[in-house]
């Protein structure tokens, strides 16, 4: 369902994809009974056609994956974290504009 | 170079999408921009059961999904985007988003109104981390825990009621020592044996700043300005609601609140933009009044359009964003 530059992170797959990430990685919390997660949905897809090759942008459905949704303290969704060599550099809670959060992702290219 | 149209509606909840619903199949084309907060109030709600025609109810997200699809069916353009500048004084009037201008023969607003905050500094640090005004999105967070509503009206009453379904404990704070809510509301409220009551009660402080989440907030009797601490992990809040009218400061006519004024049906104090829905309504705020006022927008919209000779005719140019 996703569009093709969005990647699918999961509690397995978590460290690779995230921690151990080269470069920037935009995760974005959601669930499927969130109505603002689904309303976020196409802003994150064209986040992720605007920014390919510069940041790796993904969901991670706190349902199926609650490990990392816990570790991460996740309170709140849709929660954005922005991961930069394995740290979370930014913190993103909420229903936000694409121009915002490009705003986010231009400080850490 | 700007896009023209004969009506541009700003906002997606039930008053803006009912006002494309009539306007498209007047064939006035409308554009619809959605705004951040797509959907509306209705996209943080479980199961409406009062919306006339769904006998069973039917859960919020899914109503407003069926009615930008009907929307859609007659040919409005809906478009993603965020208007951040009008200008009314003149014609054909300026909308503009981040990504585009619009020029349109008449405006209708249904921006809505977005939920208040108690303005503690402490809410704003913890949002998201314990602090929230949607539970639907985030009461699943809180299983097992204790937490607290603050608030006195149907909502918060809802809101608890709802919230039980996760939580161990659900205290309802509320500043006066009668609830706001409506009779059956407060029934099924005071009924659920896991919501404790905190009447007279004031927030003065969310705790802990220091640890980036919620572990308790401190509370004040409004009468006797006693102080304790409670000790809870989510604070919820639904105090009510704000109109989102920012955008049209010194350009149209509002109470002291900030709700826009509508006079005959839905005219604001300048011809030609309408509004309708919880941008214009602090008393009713309910679905089907606002795709009611919608409705009214939509055919206020249509005649006035009808008795305005423009020079210019509108072209319709599909916009891309």
């Amino acid at each position: 369902m996703a569009a093709e530059n969005v990647q699918t992170f999961t509690d397995s797959n978590f460290d690779t994809s995230v921690i151990n990430a080269a470069g920037p990685v935009l995760v974005d919390f959601w669930a499927e009974w969130c109505g603002p997660c689904k309303r976020l949905g196409p802003t994150i897809d064209a986040l992720a056609t605007d920014y390919a090759g510069k940041v790796t942008i993904g969901k991670l459905n706190v349902d199926d994956n609650p490990n990392t949704a816990f570790k991460f303290q996740i309170r709140g969704i849709p929660a954005m974290l922005v991961f930069k060599g394995g740290q979370v550099v930014e913190q993103i809670v909420g229903l936000t504009p694409k121009e915002e959060l490009k705003k986010v992702l231009d400080k850490h290219l | 170079m700007p896009i023209s149209r004969h009506v541009v509606i700003i906002g997606s909840g039930p008053a803006g999408l009912t006002a494309a619903l009539y306007t498209a199949r007047a064939n006035l084309q409308p554009l619809l921009i959605e705004g951040v907060e797509a959907g509306g109030q209705l996209m943080l709600t479980t199961l409406v059961e009062n919306f006339p025609g769904h006998r069973d109810g039917i859960m919020g997200p899914d109503l407003m999904g069926e009615m930008r699809a009907q929307t859609e069916k007659f040919g409005a353009e809906i478009i993603q985007g965020n208007v951040v500048r009008v200008d009314f004084s003149r014609r054909p009037f300026v909308v503009a988003t981040t990504d585009a201008e619009y020029h349109a023969g008449a405006v209708i607003i249904a921006t809505g109104a977005s939920a208040k905050l108690l303005g503690l500094p402490s809410e704003r640090t913890l949002m998201g981390h314990g602090v929230s005004t949607c539970a639907t999105c985030d009461g699943y967070f809180f299983r097992g825990h204790e937490i607290a509503v603050v608030g006195g009206g149907d909502s918060a009453m809802e809101e608890a009621v709802f919230l039980t379904k996760f939580a161990s404990k659900v205290t309802v704070v509320h500043r006066r020592d009668t609830l706001r809510a409506s009779k059956i509301m407060q029934d099924k409220a005071r009924a659920n044996p896991k919501i404790a009551w905190l009447l007279h009660h004031e927030i003065d402080e969310i705790k802990d700043t220091g640890k980036g989440e919620v572990t308790g907030m401190i509370v004040r009797h409004a009468a006797t300005g006693e102080r304790k601490e409670v000790p809870v992990s989510g604070v919820f809040v639904a105090i009510g609601h704000n109109p989102n009218t920012s955008l049209f400061k010194g350009q149209l006519e509002m109470d002291a609140n900030g709700y826009l004024i509508t006079h005959n049906g839905a005219k604001t104090s300048v011809p030609g933009v309408f509004a309708c829905g919880d941008v214009q309504d602090h008393v009713y705020r309910q679905a089907i009044t606002a795709a009611g006022s919608g409705c009214m927008a939509a055919l206020d919209a249509e005649r006035y359009l009808e008795h305005t000779s423009h020079t210019e005719s509108p072209t319709h140019v599909t916009a891309t964003s």
